[in-house]
């Protein structure tokens, strides 16, 4: 398979903007959509529409088996033991909302210690910064180092006793290293700590095989690997799921239900209240099958090497322009700064030349002050992105800069 | 002096020039490096303008009853956007620039194309400008 064959999947890819091609680079807050995905929601909107789980009726039960059988397809695809550890969320912001309340509710009280690293998105951030606030506990910071890597061999001496939890994300959607987690979590789990670890960039580049990892919890968004929108993955071990509290209340999510006192659904059910996204959440399906053929092709894998070795000949040919996040564990997310022009410029112009790319803080406040920017561009690829997309990208980028 | 609807038909009647995005750009990042210099003491939390990708600073005094603005920013293509601003309603009285609808920005196109962000950091700086307006009426 080669990258010219998966784009003619993706409808989208053909889009014209301000009459010329789409050049779709901000593959790192979404993917495209192919056509199975697609047709995957139309089929099940316009077939079997109906709430998934109580009724009776014949779409109701066809519904639930389509949410069901995903359930069980992403066990698989995760290798996780159960698919009562696959709680299914709105996406990794839910997911990591979830567990920083539920968690905490259980686990953490005044003065115990959470760890998140320097490079985290907001959505890792804020949920601990929350949930150490409610619970009088507070956040420690492990930091990266000149080349944007986490400084894992500070990590032993960051988790005290009192460390309850350590949340890192699988690659940092600014600096696009793939992290060392396997190693962070030989030593959290050394110390008794468990860890989260927060995969919406990583579930996009690496196989990711949960076991194998043996990280507590994992998080992921559908949207950025291919799925439907307002989908999201929260795998869990069932040892801790079973003794966190829900997070939110209400549909599903319950066992017997008094006025004052009530009893809750067994895992999954437990943490998944409300109306579930079942037309979309199936979507996952033909995307993660997708998703397995693409980590399994060799050649995609060489083009996309390839692709990866380009910009990065191309950015140290250029002086003026400086890459965030380098070193062997690169993926092709390129966060750049260019002297002279201001990020917001660059984005504007490169998008009139059809070229969309993100610009500004990419919800990493925290990250954007330890590099001393006030913000970057970000152009992130994705296997449907060819060598000529490339090429052409830097061809417009170099147009840009020579604009401003 | 021109009057506002003059100095609004100008701005309209320069950017009709321009076919190509690509030249309306280059044109915007033209009056981008030509705008005044804005004193550094002024850059301050009081003068920036909140909901822009990029920083906008504005600062506007009343002379003989007439508002006159300053302003600046880190993104050449905003200082370019601000320079329109700027000429357009310095020298305004506050009753024009509070009654004024801005419809001008729509006609040359800026509203719409430019990115949701930046619309809303344009929106932000005609919120402001209309404010101080309001304030001097």
């Amino acid at each position: 398979m080669t990258s010219t064959q998966i784009r003619s999947l993706f409808p989208a890819l053909q889009t014209k903007v301000y009459g010329r091609d789409l050049l779709y680079l901000d593959n790192a807050a979404t993917s495209q959509r192919p056509r199975s995905v697609v047709d995957c929601w139309e089929k099940l909107t316009l077939e079997t529409n109906g709430n998934i789980h109580r009724a009776v009726h014949a779409l109701a039960s066809r519904a639930t088996e389509a949410f069901e059988n995903t359930r069980e397809r992403v066990r698989a695809y995760l290798n996780a033991a159960d698919t009562k550890e696959i709680i299914f969320t709105s996406g990794a912001t839910a997911a990591i909302n979830l567990v920083a309340f539920s968690f905490s509710e259980a686990f953490i009280g005044e003065g115990d210690e959470v760890i998140v690293s320097l490079s985290e998105h907001h959505s890792n951030l804020l949920p601990w910064q929350l949930a150490c606030k409610r619970k009088k506990a507070v956040l420690k910071v492990l930091d990266i180092d000149e080349f944007g890597a986490l400084e894992v061999e500070s990590l032993q001496k960051l988790i005290s006793e009192r460390t309850k939890i350590i949340s890192i994300p699988h690659i940092s959607n600014v600096l696009g290293l793939v992290n060392p987690v396997q190693e962070i979590i030989a030593v959290a789990h050394k110390n008794g700590v468990p860890v989260l670890i927060d995969g919406a960039q990583g579930i996009v580049h690496c196989k990711v095989d949960v076991r194998q990892l043996d990280c507590d919890f994992y998080v992921f968004s559908g949207h950025k690997v291919y799925a439907a929108t307002g989908t999201g993955v929260l795998y869990g071990k069932k040892e801790w799921l079973e003794k966190m509290p829900p997070f939110m209340s209400g549909g599903e999510m319950i066992d017997r239900v008094g006025l004052q006192e009530s009893s809750f659904a067994p895992l999954p059910q437990k943490f998944e209240a409300g109306t579930q996204n079942f037309n979309a959440i199936p979507t996952l399906v033909p995307a993660l099958e997708l998703q397995e053929s693409i980590l399994g092709s060799a050649e995609l894998i060489s083009e996309q090497r390839e692709l990866l070795d380009y910009i990065l000949e191309e950015f140290k040919k250029r002086p003026r322009i400086r890459l965030y996040g380098t070193g062997s564990a690169k993926v092709p997310l390129f966060s750049f700064s260019v002297e002279g022009a201001h990020h917001e410029d660059l984005a504007l112009i490169l998008d009139k030349m059809g070229v969309a790319v993100r610009s500004g803080q990419m919800c990493a406040e925290p990250l954007m002050d330890r590099l001393g920017v006030s913000g970057l561009v970000r152009a992130s690829f994705a296997p449907y992105n060819t060598l000529d997309e490339a090429r052409e990208f830097i061809k417009c980028l170099d147009r840009a800069v020579q604009m401003l | 002096m021109k009057t506002l609807q003059e100095k609004k038909q100008e701005v309209v009647e320069n950017f009709s020039v321009y076919d190509e995005w690509l030249d309306k750009y280059e044109y915007l990042i033209d009056l981008g490096k030509s705008l005044p210099p804005y004193p550094e003491d002024k850059k301050t939390d009081e003068h920036l303008i909140k909901g822009c990708q990029s920083r906008v600073w504005l600062d506007a005094k009343i002379e003989d009853g007439r508002l006159w603005f300053s302003a600046d920013s880190d993104a050449v293509i905003t200082r370019g956007i601000i320079s329109l601003l700027v000429d357009v309603y310095s020298g305004c009285t506050p009753e024009e620039v509070a009654g004024d609808d801005f419809g001008f920005i729509g006609e040359i196109g800026l509203r719409e194309n430019l990115s949701p962000t930046r619309s809303n950091g344009l929106v932000s700086m005609i919120q402001t400008l209309q404010a101080i307006a309001r304030k001097n009426v």
